[in-house]
């Protein structure tokens, strides 16, 4: 380790050149460091303090220490939502990262018209969640959509209505997120794809490696940096997961698809309760400040190994 | 006032060309936006431009929960509406208590608002101590179930006269491919919880309802009464269809409007939307006051509130509008609209259908008024009440004794 760090000392007058440039980037930067401390972290160190308050319609400052989370974890529609986060959560991104990936493998396959089915597949994202519920809240409607058009094709005794069932509306709610997010894990990726050395295939061509092999155990590794990208765009997706719920199920039936962003909103809005939601939303933060803390260490990982292989 | 409000101000003096005589314009906050309720809230916006002095600037938000956040949002960042819809209850005593709402003593001494004001227990969300925080613009009952009398007649039945006789004859309209049940688990299981309440007054009466709501009497809570309700609400669902779980109040009271369901519990509000879709009560449906066996008339309905301006014309316009909305002539023509009951007797209900007749003949004796639940819980144990029945309905793994324990437990941790 220690002999590694010498070359980089040696790039001594570079650097201070660089860090002129990166004070006049500061001072131009300032308004908006500004507003993104003002706006973002006060915000969220408000939050924080209200979820310890007893704030009702208005936010007060009546301190009653844990018991708004004492009240969130005892409530069923918290726990609810909670263990529907990490199962949709999980299968989401599962699923998505398969699909996105699959995608990009066949978009990668010289096919014509590659820009056509490219806009095809990232179409769905140019739209809102809430029209993606909305929408697929009629496909899978019993009376409207996917059911009754496969029972007049024939198959009679077809039964797809997976939102009116307390047990399979979450899986409603996934081929939902799926359509919608595939496409930017598949462009994500396909670029991951491309950015790999055409030498490495023809190497691995020369050594007789079957493709899906090249893509699963050569390509697949060397593309760390794109899955990481999509799994963080994913996840702070998934968790503030809100306007497909709403739209598609309205967290029914009775309360099987609560999310905790719709805890959050229906503590504060309907319930008048603000210390509460404050309480939800504090909660909802933490895995989001590790997920980060996780993505620091990745790149300040791979800033280490590129460091490494430069020298 | 800020300078950007200043700067708008000039411009709007500017363009007026300086005409002494502008309209004030007055926005007013309502979730009053299904057909029926759109009718109704037409005539206050006509009659309030008709005055000559001022213009009712429409600010509908779909959705009561929506619309009371967008309310609380204004005020706290300082641009409150002019006027806003509530229900009556404990949703605005925040509002009350921070001291952002305009009195309306002097208007209400005027025009003698003690008096003419009726049952008193309609008042009472409005007159705390000398102080009227709100107008009462109608009295709604959440106490009917609308009957669709040609389904009946599809299935070969007679309308329902009590509780059995539906349940007895809910099979034959099922094989008739009628929705025995209509409900809809849409906006957080308001439908849901609120149907339960009907059912609920029906089993545990009015004196141990309040008990329990009130109170928080916890033998009335655990007691046989109250299981009973949960049962008999449990035994509706196998009634209803599959795509009850997202549906909105208005899409259900739809059904019973085009004959495909047979039978909704739902306060008079429904009453509107069969009136728009031109139907007739007593031949293309009916109202059957709940509970079936002892009728009585809750105290929900609608409230206004005028939140504090700081521009003293803006006051005198809020107060015309307070006068305004009260008065007899506009209590009708706006009651007649919304399917509600005038808060005050005095006005012209020559225009009333079978329905109202009812439910103002129901109101005449103090006893059969039942003092809405929104009066002693807040918003945070109502949000709980409803998520739990929607729960309820919908998993068929929660027990009836499992329900009444959470129940039980919501009740006495409400504040």
């Amino acid at each position: 380790m220690a002999d590694l760090t010498v070359p980089v000392a040696g790039a001594a007058p570079p650097a201070r050149r660089r860090r002129k440039i990166q004070f006049q980037a500061i001072i131009a930067t300032i308004p908006m460091i500004g507003i993104a401390i003002s706006v973002f972290f006060v915000a969220i160190l408000f939050t924080i303090y209200w979820s310890f308050t007893k704030s009702g319609m208005f936010p007060g400052w009546v301190w009653v220490g844990l018991r708004q989370y004492e009240i969130l974890w005892n409530t069923n529609n918290w726990q609810i939502a909670v263990s529907n986060i990490w199962f949709f959560g999980a299968m989401s991104l599962v699923i998505n990262l398969i699909v996105g990936f699959l995608l990009a493998v066949f978009m990668d396959q010289n096919i014509r018209q590659e820009s056509l089915f490219r806009s095809i597949f990232l179409y769905p994202f140019a739209m809102s969640l809430y029209v993606t519920g909305l929408a697929w809240q009629w496909i899978l409607d019993p009376n409207l959509g996917l059911q009754v058009a496969v029972r007049s094709w024939g198959w009679t005794d077809f039964q797809f209505a997976p939102l009116g069932d307390p047990k399979q509306a979450m899986i409603g709610l996934i081929l939902g997120g799926t359509w919608q997010g595939a496409g930017v894990t598949m462009a994500i990726l396909l670029a991951g794809v491309r950015g790999v050395d055409q030498e490495i295939w023809k190497a691995a061509k020369i050594d007789g490696i079957p493709t899906w092999k090249t893509y699963l155990y050569i390509v697949i590794p060397m593309m760390r940096g794109a899955i990481a990208t999509t799994l963080v765009l994913q996840l702070t997706g998934i968790i503030r997961t809100f306007d497909l719920v709403v739209s598609m199920t309205g967290g029914g039936p009775g309360i099987a698809t609560w999310m905790p962003a719709m805890y959050v909103i229906n503590a504060i809005q309907s319930k008048l309760n603000v210390g509460q939601g404050s309480a939800a939303a504090t909660m909802m933060l933490a895995p989001i400040a590790v997920l980060l803390f996780i993505r620091a260490i990745v790149s300040w990982w791979n800033k280490r190994s590129a460091g490494m292989n430069v020298s | 006032m800020n300078k950007l409000s200043v700067a708008a101000l000039a411009v709007a003096a500017l363009l007026g060309g300086g005409s002494a005589a502008q309209a004030y314009e007055l926005n007013v906050v309502h979730w009053w936006t299904s057909g029926g309720e759109s009718a109704a809230v037409n005539v206050f916006a006509k009659e309030f431009d008709a005055n000559g002095q001022d213009h009712w600037v429409d600010g509908a938000i779909a959705d009561g929960a929506t619309a009371r956040a967008a309310i609380m949002q204004r005020v706290l960042g300082g641009d409150p509406p002019g006027a806003a819809q509530f229900n009556p209850g404990r949703e605005y005593e925040e509002l009350i208590s921070n001291d952002l709402l305009l009195d309306l003593a002097d208007v209400a001494k005027a025009d003698n608002w003690d008096a003419v004001i009726r049952p008193p227990g309609i008042a009472a969300a409005c007159h705390v101590d000398d102080h009227w925080w709100c107008v009462p613009v109608n009295i709604h009952s959440w106490n009917w179930a609308w009957a669709s009398i040609p389904a009946f007649k599809a299935a070969g039945l007679e309308l329902p006269k009590n509780f059995d006789e539906f349940l007895a004859g809910a099979p034959k309209l099922k094989e008739a491919g009628i929705i025995p049940f209509a409900i809809g688990g849409g906006q957080g299981g308001w439908q849901v919880a609120g149907a339960f309440g009907v059912i609920q007054t029906s089993e545990l009466g009015l004196a141990d309802r309040e008990k329990l709501l009130k109170d928080h009497d916890m033998t009335v809570a655990m007691g046989e009464k109250q299981k009973a309700a949960l049962t008999v609400f449990k035994g509706l669902k196998q009634f209803t269809d599959d795509g009850y779980a997202p549906r909105n109040w208005n899409d259900t009271t739809a059904l019973v409007v085009q004959d495909k369901a047979a039978i909704q519990i739902m306060g008079d509000w429904a009453r509107g939307e069969f009136g728009v879709a031109g139907e007739k009560a007593g031949v293309d449906y009916d109202c059957l006051a709940m509970p079936i066996d002892a009728p009585t008339v809750s105290t929900d309905g609608d409230v206004f509130v005028f939140p504090k301006q700081s521009d003293p014309a803006a006051e005198a316009a809020q107060k015309r509008l307070a006068a305004l909305m009260i008065s007899p002539r506009v209590q009708a023509l706006f009651n007649n609209a919304k399917g509600s009951m005038p808060v005050r007797d005095d006005v012209d209900m020559s225009l009333a259908d079978p329905c109202m007749i009812k439910g103002l003949s129901i109101i005449k004796d103090p006893a059969n008024i039942q003092i809405a639940g929104g009066r002693w819980l807040n918003e945070d144990t109502n949000n709980q009440i409803n998520a739990l029945m929607t729960q309820f309905f919908s998993d068929d793994a929660m027990s009836v004794d499992e329900a009444q324990q959470k129940y039980a437990d919501i009740i006495k941790n409400a504040q």
